[in-house]
């Protein structure tokens, strides 16, 4: 297991010495690995809006245990799903532009739906620093340090909220916030700053921006359709 | 204090399908008609249009054409002992917002609802007895007929454009069509669409266990199509991309290319987009309505627009929602089930299998929103015998494609991890070569299923919210069970590599969606005790006011509103105009 998130972070916190510096060396921690078929062509990381570098941190972390790269697609960073969550949790969505926030604030019964007083943004940061007290309590170092078996330990104890926060936040819910958006940043169109190279879509033989398929429903009835996806921008 | 604006002959509040209808009907007719939507105007032509129409997560996950719930939403609870809370952000169900409402964001699917729905307890009193209806279910006849609507039903389909093929013409069933549908006139506007794998395997595996499968109807024109009222439809795409996305083709039979357009041209109609009605006003009898109470969501402002009628034509639970915040009609209380506004509200049931087939390739990104093929043996035939499922209505069963986009939908058997290498490796084998089954099924009304106002939350204009009270009763989890039993049944029959068998639903959740056949809540009755309006859609309180949607259903059936609620819509424009400008009063005598 590399840990490059430590290094990169560690490296970004003291990188006061100038930019052309801090390109060479992002650059060269962010590069596909050897086993990824497909390499990013646009550069690795064009930096954060939204998340602080140790929320990036587990960010990273996260998207690269779910998306590890291998012979289906490159890992999750180098798609930009960590990349395609900022800009999520920075723009409309995150500050819960279409929610309805007033109060009074009951959990109610789950068939109601979300009752959490916090929009998505605000759960996904209360969420990172919960996780990272839970690993540090727990094992000493935050998640993003972890070894792979113990983020997977992590993960699936947040997921079936076999994980209890100190803060009351329940932990599912913010997993379930955080899973969707990793789907979401593996399989939106490439302009959301996720699904880079559309390897998201190349990965299950999605062809994305397709305007007609009248004579392809019947040509390709039973067979696969092999093209080259587009994603809104090819054909902007 | 609200700016009062000069009087109009209608005022409409609500562009789509309805509004849109009433509107071009009666501005040909020569009416002065202000129609008041809340959301904004988008043009085809910029708004639906390539690439960006294009984009599962703008329309599908982000709801860019829904109701937006930060300015108002409703509270929901399953039960009358619960404390409603709100729905924070759409889930279930997901009402439309701008001009063509909904029905820019439909999948077309069109249908015929019968004397099966209009003489629901009649009929099954007569065969069954009275005692196989349960104490609290509270359906009833409707008091109209499908002889007085099969002519209006034939209107709406050649206006939407709707694809298909007749199962029963003038009392001959045909081949390919449904033959339990009721007898129409004439055959549907187009052919079929063209059919697709899965749909191909599901109809050749139902025919073999002896059922009825035929294709879909719906509103995606087969081919161009130019409508009775000369609007021009292109022929559909296959894009992939129609649940939920306006059609950059115009091939879905939507009102923003069809009446909608109509009426803009007619100096008799002014459209006013961002205008969020917040009451009907009524005179001192009450038993006129006056106008109705706007703000401007642009600059605040409030308006008053006097008109000599009001038509409601928001979403279904809108238009309840003005009733009951306008004070027209006693609301419906569950425990005395005293009063009338907010009763019977319904909504759908449904069950689904999926399917997995090793050596299948499906092109799910490659479908019309009505590619899929179906059965309607549990539902419109009668010959079914619902005694011993114990349990009233039916259910249609239905396999193919509609919007199967890869954020949404990615298919993997059960007990896949949800990431990682392995679910990478599902995913991808599996997206192509999985298929569906699914149905969709009826929702008797019951006592407790309702819509009052909520006494704690409120909206963006400070007034109440709507709280939905609605849980499956046990008649729906008994026929829910019987779909599960009979999709598992067909799904076995076609022999899958894997399966993920269809269970019934429990109880109702405000997620993840289901449907947006939301019903009922002004029901239509034949006397001012049993209903909120006349078989006309009026108002039995007031008579120049008139609720249009499916807000007028006593009780939910099988197939998709909207053939139906077009259906009313003409039939009531042809109410107003021949019977009701000559002698303004109630049409029907209570």
């Amino acid at each position: 297991m590399k840990d490059d998130g430590i290094n990169r972070r560690e490296f970004l916190k003291g990188a006061v010495a100038g930019s052309a510096v801090a390109t060479t060396a992002a650059v060269g921690l962010t590069s596909a690995p050897a086993e990824a078929q497909q390499k990013p062509a646009a550069p690795a990381n064009p930096g954060y809006s939204f998340l602080s570098l140790d929320e990036a941190a587990f960010v990273e972390a996260v998207v690269d245990h779910m998306v590890p790269a291998d012979q289906y697609s490159p890992k999750g960073t180098d798609l930009g799903i960590n990349i395609f969550i900022d800009r999520a949790l920075g723009g409309g969505w995150g500050k819960g532009d279409r929610m309805y926030m007033q109060g009074p604030w009951k959990q109610g019964h789950p068939n109601q739906g979300y009752q959490l007083p916090l929009r998505p943004a605000e759960l996904y940061r209360a969420g990172i620093a919960a996780t990272n007290a839970y690993c540090k309590k727990t094992y000493s170092k935050s998640f993003d340090q972890l070894p792979a078996e113990q983020k997977q330990e992590v993960l699936v104890g947040l997921q079936g909220n076999k994980i209890k926060f100190d803060s009351g936040l329940p932990a599912n819910t913010f997993f379930s916030q955080m899973y969707q958006t990793v789907m979401e940043g593996m399989f939106a169109d490439p302009i959301y700053g996720g699904n880079r190279n559309k390897a998201g879509w190349k990965m299950i033989g999605f062809p994305g921006v397709v305007a007609v398929h009248a004579q392809n429903i019947e040509k390709f009835r039973d067979k696969k359709f092999t093209a080259e996806p587009l994603s809104i921008s090819d054909l902007s | 204090m609200a700016t009062k604006l000069p009087e109009v002959d209608a005022v409409v509040v609500g562009l789509g399908w309805t509004g849109g209808i009433l509107a071009k009907e009666l501005t040909q007719a020569g009416l002065k008609v202000v129609a008041l939507e809340r959301g904004p105007l988008r043009t085809p032509g910029s708004d639906y249009a390539l690439p960006g129409v294009r984009d599962e997560l703008r329309f599908v996950h982000r709801h860019d054409l829904m109701q937006n719930t930060a300015r108002d939403t409703l509270t929901v609870r399953n039960n009358i002992k619960q404390e409603a809370l709100p729905m924070r952000r759409l889930g279930s169900f997901l009402p439309g917002e701008g001009v063509g409402g909904s029905a820019i964001h439909w999948s077309g699917g069109t249908w015929r609802w019968t004397d099966m729905e209009f003489k629901i307890r009649s009929h099954y009193e007569e065969r069954y007895g009275k005692n196989f209806i349960p104490a609290d279910m509270t359906i009833q006849d409707w008091g109209i007929t499908y002889a007085e609507l099969e002519p209006y039903y034939d209107r709406f389909e050649k206006t939407a454009g709707v694809s298909g093929k007749a199962g029963n013409l003038r009392g001959k069933i045909q081949a390919g069509g449904n033959p339990f549908e009721a007898p129409r006139q004439n055959e549907y506007p187009m052919p079929p669409l063209k059919p697709i794998l899965a749909a191909e395997m599901f109809n050749a595996a139902t025919k073999n266990l002896g059922y009825h499968p035929f294709p879909r109807p719906n509103a995606n024109a087969s081919r161009a199509y130019t409508n009775p009222d000369g609007s021009r439809f292109g022929a559909c795409q296959y894009c992939g991309y129609c649940q939920r996305f306006g059609c950059e083709a115009n091939a879905k039979g939507s009102p923003h290319i069809t009446v909608i357009p109509i009426a803009m041209a007619n100096p008799n109609f002014e459209l006013r987009p961002h205008a969020w009605v917040t009451r009907v006003l009524k005179d001192s009898t009450g038993k006129r309505v006056t106008g109705v109470l706007y703000t401007n969501v642009l600059n605040g402002e409030e308006y008053e627009q006097p008109a000599n009628m009001v038509l409601l034509c928001a979403y279904a639970i809108n238009n309840v929602h003005l009733m009951l915040l306008s004070g027209i009609g006693q609301p419906y209380d569950p425990v005395s089930q005293k009063g009338v506004i907010g009763k019977n509200y319904s909504y759908q049931n449904g069950v689904n299998a999926r399917l997995f087939f090793e050596d299948k390739n499906f092109n799910p990104f490659m479908a019309a929103g009505g590619s899929s093929d179906l059965i309607d043996d549990f539902n419109a035939d009668w010959n079914f015998d619902r005694g011993p499922v114990g349990a009233l209505g039916g259910y249609n069963i239905s396999a193919g494609f509609n919007t199967a986009l890869p954020i949404g939908y990615r298919p993997v058997p059960p007990g896949t991890p949800a990431w990682g290498t392995q679910w990478k490796a599902a995913t991808a084998k599996w997206y192509q070569t999985a298929m569906g089954i699914n149905s969709s099924g009826s929702v008797m009304s019951n006592r407790y299923n309702y819509f009052d106002l909520d006494p704690t939350y409120k909206n963006a204009f400070g007034l109440p919210l709507m709280r939905m009270t609605f849980d499956y009763p046990e008649n729906e989890r008994k026929m829910g069970q019987h779909a599960a039993d009979t999709v598992n049944a067909i799904a076995k029959a076609m022999n899958p590599t894997r399966m993920a068998p269809a269970t019934s639903r429990s109880s109702w959740t405000v997620v993840p969606y289901q449907s947006t056949h939301n019903t009922g809540g002004t029901i239509m009755g034949t006397n001012p005790g049993n209903s909120a309006v006349n078989k006309y859609l009026q108002s039995w309180d007031c008579h120049n006011l008139f609720v249009v949607g499916a807000n007028v259903f006593p009780h939910n059936a099988a197939y998709q509103p909207t053939g139906l609620v077009g259906a009313l819509s003409y039939w009531t424009a042809d109410a107003i105009k021949n019977r009701y400008l000559k002698n303004p009063t109630q049409l029907v005598s209570a």
